[in-house]
């Protein structure tokens, strides 16, 4: 069976079908985690935002969320989270917020205002109104990584950067896909009994190619990444759900968001963030921390989620946040066809588990699904404890145990070069960037920073990536490639830091600028014109 | 809107306005030396986004730090690296114990009392080749070090018997801080500075209360000890500079910073009323013939080379400049201004053998600058790079007042100072 799409959904989708015996190919167009996996708040949602508003929301995440905490350890931070009622907004939807977090089984204690403070000391002190749910923190990229291991440790084969050209089909059954090999511009065709359609929003385009229709109603959401962390827990407007009410602790940073436009499909590729979406964030922003008013802005950066019209509503008035699993044998007549989309990457497991019920229904497989028990690779037990990881590992060390879990065993940790530092903000070592490279599906700096966290602290590659590339250069033996690789990921860096370029992030900017350009003539001996843009 | 709500991005310790460079890094002499400390960069601004999303991330290494703020005078953004590096030390070891080796060094006055009583047979013993085997292997001082020697009479002690009646006579008045080293070590340091001051026209006090400076209890991790001596001495330094008018004078560079500088920094304790009012002695006197309120009249037969070594602290207050041109105007005086190196005792950082080694590694360039100079002498402001300079290089080395006050023709400049002269 093949998958197309190598976001969480795809990658849970895959791991499932793994597991439970099945011969599977996933393939990505791009790098995995690219579309709305990698473009969301990194927030593991306790339902409670959806509480009021989609009972069935709520209370499958609260259900995943129970279950991530047990098999994604390293990926997730036990954070909890905050609702805040503020003075402007009604404190009655506190109750009202309260009965529903309860009717979908989410814990949702009210706590004091002080305590609130206490506990979280950088929300807006003029708080009225405080809910604390078990939200938390949770990474998209690892999560994704760990579910693609896992899958290939059970025999499974994965492909980054191969796209899918068209389906092949004969007589109304779908019996593989063309791909085009975008590193070598080769094509290839695969065949298989079935293909999941798990492409996102993009998963429209992927139907199409089988002459189906699903009408997908893209949401863009801009957000906005702090240098710092401001706060530990989640923070949670307590009203509705509306523009810039979610603001998440993520690794080092936190992260602010989202606004919610509805755009057209054509434009789901445009990721730019506009000037309009950063003061929007901002503004609404300082009313859940007003140390964000002062607190430096790193990067913007948007994404789309794939809402999906409810199947009986060929309008497409009536939208599910939900789960949508589409046999397309049922429902177009096609064979061997399936769409996995809807969700949230909080329910990618489950949705990864419907997905491959339905596949083993066409296939006959009775085996049972596993992927809510069994540990991703790196949440396995036998991780260090707290007390040991200061005593006997580096702060390199300890950031990579804390990224890869148990997995960062197998980081090269014996001599001085393995634990220099590669990237300082995120404590990157040489001996983890070897990992990355052999191990996790690396072709580029930009890959390399989704397994790592390279390139992502407040000089936004500054350092490391040059350091980056030329271990690149030398694993691979192509310094030209790395010297266009390091322009193009530098190049990728600042188009996130150009909607918030002032301050200090302007000036970390042109120093980078003026280092790499004016300094090494980077812009000189690389010409990205006319590059195919890596993002 | 944005750029009008972000008009600074400036949170604790303002290290977001790192941008990075790495100049700090360059400058550390600790990164210079071993692979084992990450070098200012990260161990500070990096490491803090580190150590805010979970304490637990903070790293050892940063014990090796010496707190010379080289760094923080070479940061272009103005970052207080040093300080962000230190508090981050306070904030992982609050509430441990500290060892006894460290307490002990800590407390610079507690040991220097018990010292001065049984001087001759502490000095002794002290430099006793056993002594140091125990002091090595029991208390982890190493035994390459050579305690500074204790003096029998105390510095206030002697200024009480001798001094104190003659002061009020004077037309001007300062108060002196004169800290551990000259109260129990090295008295005349002290009584160079009255000297000097006097032959100005100015009489010199002693403050109400004077406790240890602290600031090797800062280092040493007895924070709750650093906080309630500082607030005795700030209290006591403002009596003197708000009720008495009188600048405070201090011949530690080190406790002079640490009186400024630190207390606020690391300690929490607000002294922005009186900080102004706190100056090294060089930098008062300097000021007084600069404005041509004093004359300094020297011997004609004084005859010296000399060496100036820059303290770390000293540079990060940038008042070496005063030292330095106040030794010029010496005429028999040769003052070869060393580059600023550290010289890696960093107070009592060196004394401890685990850094020993280290210690010695950063100082030996400083130690070629001097031996290339050809000096007789070495001055400098800080006592401990003279201890760490004496035992490294064999020469003697002298604090700048000491130097003034041997060169100065005492009775030509009291003539010369006196009202109606």
């Amino acid at each position: 069976m093949i998958i197309v799409g190598g976001g969480a959904t795809g990658a849970g989708t895959a791991r499932d079908c793994a597991l439970r015996g099945l011969s599977v190919l996933l393939v990505e167009r791009n790098d995995y985690s690219t579309g709305a996996t990698g473009r969301n708040h990194g927030l593991m949602h306790s339902g409670a935002r959806y509480a009021v508003t989609d009972g069935e929301s709520a209370s499958e995440c609260i259900s995943e969320n129970m279950i991530l905490r047990r098999i994604a350890r390293h990926c997730v931070e036990e954070t909890d989270g905050l609702f805040i009622t503020l003075p402007e907004d009604d404190l009655q939807y506190q109750q009202t917020f309260v009965e529903a977090c309860q009717r979908a089984g989410i814990r949702a204690d009210v706590i004091d205002p002080a305590e609130a403070r206490r506990i979280e000391p950088a929300v807006n002190p003029d708080l009225i109104g405080a809910v604390r749910v078990p939200d938390a923190s949770i990474d998209p990229f690892r999560l994704t990584v760990a579910n693609l291991l896992d899958a290939r440790l059970h025999g499974a084969e994965t492909l980054n950067y191969h796209e899918v050209e068209g389906l092949i089909i004969n007589q109304q059954r779908v019996e593989g896909v063309k791909l085009l090999n975008k590193q070598d511009g080769s094509h290839v065709e695969v065949r298989g009994r079935v293909v999941v359609n798990a492409a996102g929003i993009w998963g429209q385009r992927i139907a199409q190619q089988a002459g189906v229709n699903i009408s997908m109603f893209p949401a863009r959401g801009a957000l906005l990444i702090f240098g710092h962390r401001v706060n530990n827990m989640v923070i949670n407007r307590c009203r509705r759900p509306a523009n810039a009410d979610i603001l998440v602790p993520d690794d080092t940073v936190c992260v602010i968001g989202t606004t919610s436009d509805r755009i057209p499909i054509e434009t789901v590729d445009d990721m730019r963030v506009t000037r309009e979406e950063v003061d929007v964030l901002l503004k609404e922003g300082i009313k859940i921390a007003p140390s964000l008013a002062t607190t430096r802005i790193i990067r913007a950066y948007a994404g789309v989620r794939p809402l999906v019209a409810s199947d009986d509503d060929p309008s497409g008035r009536s939208i599910s946040r939900g789960i949508v699993c589409l046999d397309h044998a049922k429902r177009d007549g096609l064979e061997g066809f399936i769409t996995i989309t809807g969700g949230k990457m909080m329910t990618y497991r489950l949705m990864g588990e419907i997905a491959t019920n339905a596949v083993c229904a066409k296939l006959g497989n009775t085996a049972p699904c596993v992927t809510a028990n069994q540990p991703l690779p790196g949440s396995e037990e036998g991780a260090p404890s707290q007390s040991d990881m200061t005593k006997r590992y580096s702060f390199g060390q300890r950031a990579a145990i804390g990224r890869h879990g148990s997995l960062a065993a197998r980081i090269e940790k014996d001599n001085d070069i393995d634990n220099a530092l590669v990237c300082e903000c995120e404590g990157v070592t040489v001996g983890e960037i070897k990992y990355a490279v052999h191990q996790l599906h690396v072709h580029n700096l930009v890959n390399l920073r989704r397994r790592t966290r390279v390139g992502m602290g407040t000089c936004q590659g500054k350092l490391c990536s040059c350091r980056a590339a030329s271990l690149m250069g030398e694993f691979r033996h192509d310094v030209k490639g790395a010297q266009e690789d390091l322009a193009a990921f530098l190049d990728e860096r600042w188009k996130g830091m150009r909607p918030v370029a002032w301050g200090d992030t302007l000036r970390e900017a042109q120093l980078t600028a003026a280092i790499y350009e004016g300094l090494c003539g980077l812009d000189k001996a690389v010409n990205l014109q006319g590059k195919e843009d890596v993002q | 809107m944005a750029d009008s709500m972000q008009l600074c991005n400036l949170s604790e310790n303002n290290f977001e306005q790192c941008t990075k460079c790495s100049i700090c890094t360059t400058v550390c002499p600790v990164a210079a030396v071993t692979t084992d400390y990450p070098g200012p960069k990260q161990a500070g601004p990096d490491g803090e986004r580190y150590r805010m999303k979970d304490p637990a991330y903070f790293d050892k290494a940063l014990k090796l730090c010496l707190n010379c703020k080289r760094c923080e005078v070479a940061c272009p953004s103005g970052v207080h690296i040093a300080d962000i590096i230190q508090r981050a030390r306070m904030k992982a070891t609050m509430g441990h114990r500290a060892s006894l080796r460290d307490t002990m060094l800590a407390n610079t006055d507690l040991l220097g009392t018990v010292a001065n009583l049984v001087a001759p047979v502490a000095n002794a013993a002290l430099g006793l080749k056993p002594t140091k085997l125990v002091m090595h292997s029991v208390m982890a001082i190493d035994k390459n070090r050579t305690f500074p020697a204790y003096s029998r009479q105390k510095f206030t002690t002697w200024f009480k018997r001798h001094a104190a009646k003659a002061q009020d006579a004077y037309p001007n008045h300062v108060s002196y801080f004169h800290g551990c080293y000259v109260n129990y070590n090295f008295p005349k340091l002290g009584q160079d500075l009255v000297k000097l001051m006097n032959a100005m026209g100015y009489g010199v006090h002693l403050l109400e209360k004077e406790q240890c400076c602290g600031v090797a209890l800062i280092a040493n991790g007895l924070y709750k000890q650093a906080m309630r001596q500082a607030r005795v001495n700030t209290a006591s330094i403002r009596q003197a500079v708000g009720t008495k008018g009188h600048t405070v004078l201090t011949t530690s560079s080190s406790c002079t910073f640490n009186l400024r500088d630190e207390y606020p920094a690391m300690l929490e304790i607000e002294n922005s009323d009186i900080r102004d009012g706190i100056s090294l002695a060089t930098r008062f006197i300097y000021n007084l013939v600069d404005e041509e309120k004093v004359k300094l009249i020297f011997k004609q037969d004084y005859k010296r080379r000399i060496a100036y070594h820059t303290a770390c602290h000293m540079q990060r207050m940038g008042w070496q400049l005063y030292s330095i041109e106040l030794l010029r105007m010496i005429p028999g005086l040769d003052l070869q201004v060393l580059e600023q190196e550290c010289c890696g005792i960093s107070g009592t950082y060196g004394f401890k053998k685990e850094n020993y080694e280290r210690s010695q590694a950063i100082g030996s360039i400083l130690f070629k600058h001097i031996e290339n100079a050809r000096v007789e002498a070495v001055a400098t402001d800080c006592e401990t790079c003279k201890w760490q300079i004496e035992m490294s290089t064999g020469l003697p080395v002298e604090n700048p007042i000491s130097i003034l006050a041997d060169a100065l023709d005492v009775e030509a400049t009291r003539r010369a100072n006196s009202a109606g002269d």
